[in-house]
């Protein structure tokens, strides 16, 4: 790159003079804005496609036409009954094989010895804890309904991407197809997912269930194919010379080799799922995101920072326990009897036996009822109104002078753009960064949005994302830095940041509409908060990886501490800071799009509207203009922070 | 030597990796420089020898010799550009995958550098792997599992996991996998190389008492020439992907065939490598009076006795009979360094 560069200064030269001609003309765009034809403003309506009728069009052919309504009904059908299964085992809804429920004392002792197993009896403490809370607060049958819908769609999930992560990996043509898919489908909002499903499936579990499943999947094909080519040669090897066939060699060498990136892939899914699963309250899911919804809808705080606590515990639990799993090494045990061999299978059978004992005598530990349920809502109202009434005046005025002096004139600056202005703006940065090729992608991604007629709820998005990700740099670097300063710190800071990216976005929710109520504030904030854990992140990162022996070189030359953060640390961390706001931006994206429901202006709202009205093309418009800002971004970002560690020889 | 006695081959082998090596005419004459113009790059260059049966050929050269190639075409782990690979006289490009894996099963073993063990398998199950892939019954393939991780010394070991286990252990445990089908062939790829001295040398003496043992057909591959002088019959030395010399221990040391070669043996204690025959002449006239030597011996372990020796000429004793006389004087040049 470096050498590239130096042999053709001319060229390089070209690339920045042609970047700022770009960008001066931009420039020239927004002073002359009053005198610029309309056309040059805003896309004049002639020129909008009907990108929405085509979708449509092309759904409705391969609905009727071909057939496929018959094969996602079969294929909703099987996971409906697997889903039966789960609901009886679960929560006692009479289906097949109608012996559920299991109590909960047994399935809190599962998930107990799961997690000595695995973890330790800091992580049984953890998982044991998880579900009795869950049962003595009540929210047993809401949190079962969830679970229920998690357990079906993991596993069909891990075994799509299993089998699409093989044949990425065997055949190079299906890599190439599934990359870009891979692509766009990861920079989806949840939304856009929901709205095909809706159409084909209809709303209610089964919905909920099959969403979670394809909004999981691609993580897993990720995961799989990374985990296959990372193997070690000499162990092919030595699985050939072993005299495998090819099956052989995939199923007893390549695939167990590759075990820890496909439970890494496994974890991965499980989050998703129960993110996705949560949000899929909007299409009729029952269980803890519905009930969430519900209480949030009605400004009950209390009650939703009950539904809250357990939705976080469970993220926790299974994040943690899915990691342990991936990281744990066999290791080999000694004993001559069964019982010694399987201490710890022997102990799970006999908690499971003292389960159903307790459970047989006294129902409490079957199902605690509502009128038995602890409840902290009361009390924790309490509180919060509490803490409202002192801060108030301070969010009131807050939010008062964001509105009036930020929020507000900076949509409008956003808005008053010329979209001809923004689109050579673009351009410009994107031909300093990548030359031609990242000018033509990123037109590629933002000129459709142009064409699409949503240019302007675009621009409000681009704005609440703008307004976030800048709020979160300001509090994520200096956080991030102050975490950095010794190791000890930088591993609780990471600690935190990780627990805190396992929540599924919605909980993030819940504090600000307690502090802010429905409004625009509200909605920066929440993005913000969500959007502020991967800067701080990667600013932990990318300090802790500087080399130790350049900050000692560097302090040799007498550097002060002021002299060794801007000269030497903040630059050398800063292609891993700028992949932390990449991700924040990705973040933030989504997080916008969910925060529709408490009243934005946005794309997200837009899609609301197709979600409820099941528009098929409206909803995957909208949904892919979201996923193009994003893509441009991570484009230009990566291409950036890639560019930089290549001239720094890292 | 008869043809039967031939268990490997190769005629004229070259493993070239680029962009269409598949189109390139390769002849002894095609140079590195001519491959390089077209982005191609030889890791085996023209390379013919033959390998005996009982007889262990250790493959000696730098990383980047092509070595390692050399022996993963042997097993067919790669598949040549051009040339032939003959074992026990079947050509093994020609083999179908089936009959290819047959062979692996019955009669290859391989040993590998990092070990290659399966992480997810007990060392038992490792071992037991190949028995397993032949689909040899359970308690059978347990049963030899056993017996070859005690023949390696590692009895009580074999519930422990490769990542419990040192170095060492784990490469123990490659070797009685790859002896586990009996192989009559068995590659071995640098498998002391990422071990540590002190380990490395406990294991050489290990394989020399394995390799007594067990009558095998024999290619091991290392970078480290004492290891080579120590262990082969025959030395083939590589360099740029073709074989320099290619002969015993004490004729490379004596007669090194290129500067290259000779570059190797400058540092070399030939005297722990040549042993007392090899500098004998042959018995002409009337034996010299007195006690002989054994010719077998190196002329280090010798030396103190010819020191001791004050006949000029001293007779070597081979099998209970006389082996051939030594010149005392050029037995102390080559120990002491010639007179000044």
């Amino acid at each position: 790159m470096m050498a590239a560069t130096l042999a053709k200064p001319g060229f390089f030269l070209d690339q920045r003079r042609v970047a700022q001609a770009i960008l001066l003309a931009a420039l020239v765009l927004v002073l002359f804005r009053g005198v610029l034809p309309a056309g040059l403003i805003r896309l004049p309506e002639g020129m909008v496609l009907p990108f929405a009728d085509w979708i449509n069009a092309a759904f409705a052919f391969a609905q009727n036409d071909l057939g496929l309504m018959t094969l996602t009904r079969a294929f909703s059908d099987a996971v409906e009954v697997c889903l039966d299964v789960t609901a009886n085992l679960l929560y006692g809804k009479s289906r097949w094989p109608n012996v559920g429920p299991i109590p909960w004392v047994v399935i809190a002792a599962t998930a107990g010895m799961a997690g000595y197993a695995l973890g330790g009896l800091r992580l049984a403490v953890l998982a044991a804890g998880t579900f009795v809370w869950i049962a003595v607060m009540g929210q047993w049958k809401w949190a079962m309904e969830t679970l229920s819908v998690i357990v079906v769609a993991v596993p069909f999930s891990v075994v799509f991407g299993l089998l699409m992560g093989v044949l990425a990996w065997r055949y190079r043509m299906a890599e190439r197809i599934l990359n870009p898919i891979l692509n766009i489908a990861q920079s989806l909002p949840h939304f856009a997912y929901m709205i095909p499903v809706v159409v084909f499936i209809g709303v209610g579990p089964k919905a909920g269930a099959i969403v979670t499943i394809i909004f999981s999947v691609p993580p897993m094909i990720r995961m799989s194919l990374l985990g296959l080519r990372a193997v070690s040669p000499e162990i092919i090897e030595s699985g050939k010379m072993s005299g495998t066939t090819r099956w052989q060699l995939m199923t007893r060498v390549r695939l167990p080799a590759a075990r820890t990136e496909i439970l890494i892939g496994v974890n991965q899914v499980i989050m998703q799922s129960l993110a996705m699963v949560v949000l899929a309250s909007f299409i009729g899911m029952p269980g803890l995101g519905q009930k969430l919804l519900q209480l949030l809808q009605a400004l009950k705080i209390g009650l939703s920072v009950e539904i809250g606590i357990t939705i976080v515990l469970l993220a926790i639990v299974l994040d943690r326990m899915s990691k342990a799993w991936a990281l744990k090494q066999p290791e080999h045990v000694e004993g001559a009897t069964w019982v010694q061999r399987h201490r710890l299978l022997a102990v799970w059978l006999g908690l499971i036996a003292l389960g159903f004992l307790l459970a047989w005598l006294n129902p409490y530990f079957i199902e605690v009822e509502r009128k038995q349920a602890l409840s902290l809502a009361d009390p924790l109202d309490a509180v919060v109104g509490g803490l409202i009434d002192l801060i108030d005046p301070v969010a009131d005025w807050l939010r008062w002078f964001l509105i009036t002096w930020v929020l507000i004139p900076l949509r409008d600056a956003f808005l008053w753009l010329p979209t001809s202005a923004v689109l050579v703006a673009l351009a410009g940065a994107a031909w300093r960064i990548g030359g031609l090729r990242s000018a033509l992608v990123c037109l590629a991604f933002i000129l459709p949005i142009a064409l699409s007629g949503w240019w302007d709820r675009a621009m409000i998005t681009l704005y609440t994302v703008f307004v976030s990700v800048a709020l979160a740099l300001v509090i994520g670097v200096p956080l991030g830095l102050l975490g950095a300063a010794n190791e000890a710190r930088a591993r609780r800071f990471l600690l935190v940041c990780d627990t805190a990216q396992t929540f599924p976005s919605f909980i993030y929710l819940i504090p600000v509409i307690m502090l802010f109520g429905v409004n625009d504030v509200a909605v920066v904030a929440a993005v913000m908060v969500f959007a502020t854990v991967p800067i701080v992140r990667y600013t932990i990162e990318g300090l802790r990886n500087i080399p130790p022996e350049i900050v000692e070189s560097a302090q040799m030359s007498g550097a002060s501490g002021r002299q060794l953060l801007w000269h030497v640390k903040l630059p050398l961390a800063l292609p891993t800071l700028v992949v932390g706001a990449n991700q924040s931006i990705m973040f933030a994206l989504f997080m916008v799009i969910i925060a529709a429901f408490i009243g934005t202006q946005d794309l997200g709202q837009e899609m609301q509207r197709a979600l409820s009205s099941t528009d098929v093309g409206k909803g995957l418009v909208l949904g892919l203009a979201v996923a193009f800002m994003g893509l441009t971004a991570d484009h230009l970002l990566m291409k950036w922070a890639r560019g930089r560690e290549a001239t720094a020889g890292r | 030597m008869t043809e039967s006695d031939v268990v490997i081959s190769c005629r004229n082998v070259w493993k070239v990796f680029g962009d269409r090596p598949e189109r390139l005419r390769l002849t002894p004459a095609t140079t590195l420089e001519a491959l390089r113009a077209t982005n191609h790059i030889a890791a085996v260059r023209d390379v013919s020898l033959d390998i005996r049966r009982g007889e262990m050929l250790v493959v000696m050269g730098l990383s980047g010799s092509g070595k390692s190639t050399l022996v993963r075409c042997l097993a067919r782990l790669l598949d040549i550009t051009s040339g032939e690979v003959m074992v026990e006289g079947q050509d093994i490009g020609k083999l179908s995958e089936t009959e290819l894996i047959e062979l692996r099963r019955k009669k290859m073993g391989m040993v590998f550098q990092s070990f290659g063990l399966l992480p997810h398998r007990t060392a038992l199950e490792n071992v037991a792997f190949p028995l397993e892939m032949r689909g040899q019954d359970r308690a059978s393939r347990i049963a030899r599992a056993r017996d070859m991780l005690t023949l390696v010394g590692l009895k009580g070991r074999e519930g422990y996991f490769p990542r419990e286990l040192s170095g060492g252990q784990q490469q123990r445990v490659g070797i009685a996998r790859s002896l586990a089908v009996e192989p009559d062939i068995w590659f071995l790829d640098e498998p002391f190389s990422a071990l540590d001295p002190l380990i490395r040398r406990e294991m050489q003496d290990e394989f020399l008492r394995l390799k007594g043992m067990l009558a095998k057909t024999i290619v091991f591959i290392t970078h480290d020439f004492d290891e080579a002088l120590r262990l082969a019959d025959r030395i083939a030395i590589m360099k740029d992907g073709a074989v320099e010399q290619i002969d015993t221990p004490e004729r490379i040391v004596m007669a090194p065939a290129t500067p290259y070669v000779a570059k190797f043996t400058e540092a070399i204690d030939r005297t722990r490598v040549v042993r007392a025959l090899a500098l004998a002449q042959p018995v002409a006239g009337p034996v010299p009076e007195g006690g002989a030597l054994p010719a077998g011996e190196t002329l280090h372990a010798l030396a103190r006795r010819i020191v001791g020796d004050s006949r000029p000429m001293i007779p070597l004793m081979d099998q209970g009979r006389i082996a051939g006389i030594l010149d005392r004087k050029a037995a102390l040049d080559l120990l002491l360094g010639p007179a000044a």
